[in-house]
């Protein structure tokens, strides 16, 4: 692969030291390109959300080296690095303050990035997440899980990043609004040339969203293959072809609906 | 762009209040200050304890025009009188009107108990909210010092320090903070460790806000809430513990009107004439049991985890 936009080399987490210590993600490796989306699937536990908060900056102690763009992301991240990638998160319940309205949870970023035509960018990000103005003034608790969700990923696009980490960012949701915003983050993809790294344990939404993706299992990357592989089964480990198995209806539903 | 206000302007201040479209973020706040009202609304011990708290409050603000006599007026030939249509609460021992030092003392009692809240809830938030939040040495050490001051009665210590620093109200504020931070700053902590681990906290983070930033825009807004509704029933001790120092002559002097200080002279005549000592009795136990009042119904209101 020439030139990856964010590449893993021989990522090490621990947990707590020695005998009581547990090592949650082994020598991870994994290169992304500009513009592409990969999936991170596994069964909870496996390490894949911790892979994404050491990308992210959430958690500095590991091993190993991430590089975003071809240089090595120091452990602690300035605000320059923040600004090419942003992170939303699981449960829009739990990640939106409840104190703030959306206009306050929107200006912030810019503020903090000293961006300018702060209210342009505010309701350019608002239509853009498809909310209407009126949502400015509304506070989390008043909206839906899914009007929460679209905040979130606002919040995190205000500040135009190139790379976004999502984290299972429709688990949380209804099934119906489960789809409106993965097709949201498709459009936004589009529109906007961003990369994706997704994780999540539903093959469905993966296979859905991504164009390459890495099976993890107890911290290690078992197996990595593409969507077309993983619709049509074509799989090298037990593990996976279990693992897909246990889901195969989604997958069909899936497959079917991109056919 | 969605076209944005659709409906007509609410024309009534109620319809502006429910309005399920805020127009402005001063909307949108009075928005929710009504709807927290209309919680309380529906609490009726606290509306019980706001009203007399109402009371007291006008009271203590309008004590000179609501006064039947000069509190320092003595009159021997009339001392410890019954009520009466001239004394309304009866005479104390040096013939004082008690009525008209009672709406005084209210004044001496609310300037102690707000001074001490405006005192002790910052210091306790600030401390508590530091702790919880840098963690480490700073935790442990600044957790030592509040258990210190934790570990003796309240009482005891307003009293070693109001011996140090010499009787008087505002020495007793001092004193009366100095007690009343620890359990506030432990609160803030107990908080703000929940929060810090929070998915908002760390999307913050994320956008490169500083600590500093974080701390007070992002944790202390969560635990405010908590820390008002606590200090709104620390205020019943505060006052207590005011009124403690009074009757134990350490804390407003005669011949202030002080509840605590008037039931103190008032003891010597406990047994012969106790409605000399009832009143400023009924008065303390009244405003501290409108403080619980409130305090509880503001827990409930402001807790942010009920929107």
């Amino acid at each position: 692969m020439q030139n990856p936009y964010l590449e893993l080399k021989d990522l090490t987490i621990r947990f707590g030291h020695g005998a009581s210590g547990v090592v949650a993600v082994q020598q991870a490796e994994f290169a992304i390109e500009e513009g592409e989306s990969y999936g991170l699937i596994g069964e909870s536990g496996c390490g894949k959300s911790t892979i994404l908060r050491a990308i992210a900056g959430l958690n500095p102690h590991y091993e190993g080296r991430i590089l975003l763009d071809g240089t090595e992301l120091p452990k602690q991240r300035g605000k320059a690095l923040f600004r090419k990638m942003q992170m939303v998160f699981q449960d829009p319940y739990a990640s939106l303050h409840p104190r703030k309205m959306v206009q306050n949870v929107l200006i912030e970023p810019l503020q903090i990035m000293g961006m300018d035509r702060k209210q342009e960018r505010i309701d350019a990000i608002l239509s853009d997440v498809g909310l209407d103005a009126g949502f400015r003034y509304r506070f989390p608790h008043e909206l839906s899980g899914g009007q929460r969700q679209r905040i979130a990923i606002a919040r995190t696009l205000i500040v135009e990043p190139r790379l976004l980490l999502l984290d299972e960012p429709t688990s949380a949701l209804d099934v119906s609004v489960q789809a409106e915003i993965l097709n949201l983050l498709n459009r936004l993809r589009r529109d906007r040339g961003l990369t994706y790294l997704m994780v999540s344990h539903d093959i469905a939404v993966i296979a859905h969203m991504c164009d390459r993706i890495a099976i993890m299992k107890d911290g290690r990357m078992l197996e990595k293959l593409t969507s077309q592989q993983v619709r049509s089964g074509a799989v090298t480990e037990d593990y996976t072809r279990e693992f897909l198995a246990a889901s195969a209806p989604a997958v069909a539903r899936e497959a079917a609906q991109a056919g | 762009m969605t076209d944005i206000s659709p409906s007509p302007r609410p024309s009534t201040l109620r319809a502006w209040l429910t309005d399920p479209h805020p127009h402005s973020p001063a909307q949108a706040r009075m928005q929710q200050l009504w709807r927290m009202w209309r919680k309380l609304r529906r609490n009726g011990s606290a509306l019980l304890g706001l009203t007399i708290l109402l009371v007291i409050a006008c009271a203590a603000i309008f004590a000179p025009l609501v006064a039947t006599h000069d509190i320092y007026a003595q009159d021997l030939g009339n001392r410890l009188a019954l009520p009466s249509a001239e004394h309304w609460l009866g005479t104390d021992e040096l013939g004082r009107d008690i009525y008209s030092r009672l709406l005084f003392g209210a004044r001496i009692t609310l300037y102690i108990a707000f001074l001490t809240a405006i005192i002790s809830a910052p210091v306790g938030l600030l401390i508590g909210t530091l702790s919880g939040y840098l963690g480490g040495w700073v935790d442990t050490v600044m957790m030592r010092v509040t258990e210190v001051f934790l570990a003796f009665p309240s009482l005891v210590l307003a009293l070693a320090f109001v011996s140090a620093l010499g009787p008087g109200i505002n020495n007793a504020v001092i004193a009366i903070s100095l007690t009343a931070w620890p359990p506030i700053a432990r609160l803030a902590r107990a908080e703000t460790m929940i929060i810090r681990h929070s998915d908002y906290i760390s999307a913050v983070r994320l956008q490169g806000a500083s600590a500093l930033r974080i701390l007070v825009r992002h944790v202390m807004p969560m635990c405010v809430p908590s820390v008002i509704a606590r200090v709104t029933l620390n205020m019943a001790s505060i006052i207590l513990s005011a009124a403690g120092l009074g009757f134990l002559g350490l804390g407003a002097q005669p011949p202030s009107p002080e509840w605590g200080a008037m039931l103190s002279t008032a003891r010597e005549f406990i047994l012969s004439n106790s409605y000399v000592a009832a009143a400023p009795g009924i008065a303390i136990l009244m405003t501290s049991i409108a403080f619980n009042l409130v305090g509880d119904g503001l827990r409930d209101v402001l807790d942010p985890r009920h929107g």
